[in-house]
C-alpha cells in the first residue's frame, strides 16, 4: 500500500495548480484514491500557490499534507517554507535555474533539474512546470506514457487541445533529463 | 479506468443541483464558493434555467423566496458572512413553509473573518440564525461526492417535508478536487417535472379560474392562529426527528476513544485514527451526517463502551454541547483550531492519549492502555 503526498510550489502563473490536476487524474486513471487542494486566497493572486496532491491505494482522510512525501518546488520562498516539512527519505524536486539554494537536510533527497531553462530552450517557457513532472514522475516510477496523455486529455481544455504535443514533449523533457 | 471526473466541491455541489431539477440559481459571489455561482452561469443559460447573480445577498435569498413559492427546486449558495445576511429570509421561508436549498461554505468568522475553511457556524445552522421558533434540515458531507449527493438529497428533503434545507460545507470541501461519479448522485426527481408543479399543489402557479387562490405568507397577527401554525410546523420537525437522522461510525467496534466530527474535521480525525494505531491506542470516529436532526441515539450507542469522547472542530467548540446533551457518563474532551487553521492529526491525538492516560492514572477505572 502505497500512499504519494506530494506539494507542488510556486509562484502564481507558473503552472503548479495544473500540474496538481494532471497528477491527480493520472492516479484516478490508475484508479487510485486522489485529493487535490489548492491554495486559495490573497498569496494566489500574484504571489505563492501551492497545492496538496494525495494518490493513494488506500481511502484519503485529511486532503492536507503536513509533511509531504515529495516536494516539487519552483521558487524560492517555497523552498525555504516546505523543505523542513517534507518528511524523512522524502523527494525534494527543484527548480534549479530558478532556486540557486542547496539544500541542506541530509535526510531527504534532492534532485535538482534546470526546469527552466529547459523549457525555455524548447520554445516553451511556460511548460516549465511539465518539466518538473517529468522528472518527477520518473523518480516516483509513477504512470507511464499512455497514463500521461490520458491525463493531460483530461486536464487540458478543449479549446486548447493543440498544446497536448508540447506539453507531452516538455514532460518528456524532464523525464528523459540526466 | 473509470467514469469518474475530478471536480472541486463546489461545482459537484452546483453540478448536482442542476441534476436534481433546479433551474433557478439565486448568488452573490463570496469566497470560499464563488465557483457555484460560476460555474451556474455558465450552465443556467444552456437549459434553459435562471442564474441570477442578485445585488446582495438579502435579495438573492428574497429571489429563492419568490421561486420556491411558484413551486419551483430553486437554490441559493454562499459562506459565512453572507448566511448571516440571509438570515431574515431563511426565517421568512421556513414560516411560510416552502422548500429550497441553501448551500454555507463556511470560513472563518466572527464578522468579515478570513476566506480559509472553518466550522464555526454549527450553532448558527443548527440553533437558529434567524428568528423565530424554526429549524433548517442540515447535511454536512465530508468529501465531493458528498458534496454532490448531499445536495441532491437536500432538495427532495426539502420538498418532502417543505422546509428549508442547508448543506453545510467548508473552505476546504468547497476548493478541493476529488473524483466524483455522478451515476452515484440520485435525486428523488423526475425531470419531466422541471417546469411542472402539480404535486406541489399549495404553489402559486396562477389559478387558471380553476381553483381558489393560494396564499403564501410567514405573517399571522392572530396569535391564535399563529400558535397553531408553530405546532404544526413543529408536528413537521418531529416527523423529520423520526424519518431522517443519518450519521456514519468508522473503526474498531471496541474502541478506547470515541472522536465524534464532522465535515472536514471528520476527515482528519482518520488519519488521527491511524496514527493512534502506532500509539497502540485504538479509536473509532462517529460522524453526523444530519447536523439538524442530530443523530443522538447512534451517538449514544457509539459511545457505549470506549473510555473517553473527543471532540474535534474547526471552532472553539459548538458541536460538543450536542455531545454533552447526549453524553453524561464520559469523560469528554475537546481539539480544535479555529481562524482558517485546521487542526493537526498529531494534537489530536495528543488529546487522545492524555484521556486514556488521565483514567488509567486515576484509579477509578481499571483501564489498561488499550494494547492489543
Amino acid at each position: 500500500m502505497t500512499t504519494h503526498s506530494i506539494l507542488l510550489s510556486g509562484f502564481g502563473g507558473q503552472g503548479i495548480l495544473f500540474a496538481g490536476k494532471l497528477l491527480a487524474y493520472m492516479g484516478l486513471i490508475m484508479d487510485k484514491n486522489v485529493s487535490w487542494l489548492p491554495s486559495y486566497g490573497p498569496e494566489m493572486r500574484g504571489g505563492t500557490a501551492n497545492c496538496n496532491v494525495i494518490i493513494s491505494d488506500d481511502t484519503i482522510g485529511s486532503p492536507i499534507i503536513n509533511n509531504p512525501s515529495t516536494l516539487i518546488c519552483m521558487n524560492k520562498p517555497s523552498f525555504n517554507k516546505f523543505v523542513p516539512m517534507v518528511e524523512k527519505n522524502g523527494l525534494v524536486v527543484l527548480d534549479s535555474s530558478l532556486i540557486d539554494i542547496k539544500g541542506e537536510r541530509g535526510d531527504i533527497n534532492f534532485v535538482e533539474i534546470p526546469a527552466t531553462q529547459i523549457a525555455t530552450d524548447n520554445q516553451h517557457p511556460k511548460l516549465a512546470n511539465m518539466v518538473m513532472l517529468g522528472r518527477t514522475l520518473k523518480e516516483l516510477n509513477l504512470g507511464d506514457e499512455s497514463v500521461v496523455i490520458s491525463a493531460l486529455k483530461k486536464t487540458i481544455p478543449n479549446r486548447k487541445i493543440e498544446m497536448l504535443e508540447v506539453n507531452k514533449k516538455a514532460i518528456l523533457a524532464g523525464y528523459n533529463f540526466t | 479506468m473509470s467514469d469518474k471526473v475530478l471536480m472541486k466541491g463546489n461545482e459537484a455541489a452546483a453540478e448536482a443541483a442542476i441534476r436534481a431539477g433546479c433551474r433557478y440559481f439565486f448568488g452573490y459571489p463570496i469566497t470560499p464558493q464563488t465557483e457555484v455561482s460560476a460555474y451556474m452561469a455558465k450552465k443556467m443559460p444552456k437549459i434553459d434555467g435562471v442564474f441570477l447573480q442578485a445585488e446582495s445577498e438579502v435579495a438573492a435569498i428574497n429571489m429563492v423566496f419568490g421561486a420556491a413559492g411558484a413551486g419551483a427546486r430553486a437554490m441559493t449558495s454562499t459562506s459565512s458572512p453572507g448566511f448571516s445576511l440571509k438570515q431574515e429570509g431563511v426565517s421568512y421561508i421556513a414560516g411560510a413553509d416552502l422548500p429550497c436549498v441553501i448551500l454555507d461554505v463556511v470560513r472563518a468568522g466572527p464578522g468579515l473573518g478570513g476566506i480559509q475553511a472553518a466550522q464555526s457556524d454549527y450553532f448558527q445552522v443548527t440553533k437558529g440564525g434567524g428568528h423565530g421558533d424554526y429549524r433548517l434540515i442540515v447535511l454536512a458531507p465530508s468529501t465531493v461526492q458528498e458534496m454532490a449527493t448531499f445536495t441532491a438529497l437536500a432538495f427532495d428533503l426539502a420538498d418532502k417535508y417543505r422546509n428549508p434545507a442547508l448543506v453545510l460545507s467548508d473552505g476546504i470541501l468547497g476548493q478541493m478536487m476529488e473524483p466524483i461519479d455522478f451515476d452515484d448522485v440520485e435525486a428523488g426527481f423526475d425531470p419531466s417535472k422541471i417546469r411542472d408543479f402539480s404535486d406541489k399543489p399549495w404553489a402559486t402557479t396562477g389559478t387558471n379560474c380553476k381553483r381558489g387562490q393560494n396564499l403564501i405568507k410567514s405573517i399571522n397577527t392572530n396569535p391564535v392562529e399563529l400558535e397553531q401554525e408553530n405546532i404544526e410546523r413543529y408536528a413537521k420537525y418531529a416527523e423529520v426527528e423520526k424519518n431522517e437522522k443519518r450519521c456514519e461510525t468508522i473503526g474498531v467496534e471496541n474502541a478506547d476513544v470515541l472522536f465524534v466530527a464532522y465535515g472536514t474535521s471528520a476527515r482528519i480525525c482518520k488519519n488521527t485514527i491511524e496514527l493512534l494505531k502506532k500509539e497502540r491506542v485504538t479509536a473509532k470516529l462517529f460522524r453526523p451526517i444530519t447536523l439538524w436532526p442530530f443523530p443522538d441515539d447512534a451517538l449514544k450507542l457509539a459511545a457505549k463502551n470506549v473510555k473517553a469522547v473527543v471532540v474535534v472542530e474547526m471552532s472553539h467548540g459548538q458541536m460538543i454541547e450536542d455531545v454533552r446533551l447526549n453524553i453524561q457518563d464520559k469523560p469528554i474532551y475537546f481539539s480544535g483550531r479555529s481562524g482558517g487553521m485546521i487542526p493537526l492529526p498529531a494534537d489530536i491525538a495528543k488529546v487522545a492519549i492524555d484521556a486514556v492516560s488521565v483514567i488509567k492514572n486515576d484509579g477509578s477505572n481499571t483501564y489498561e492502555g488499550g494494547r492489543e
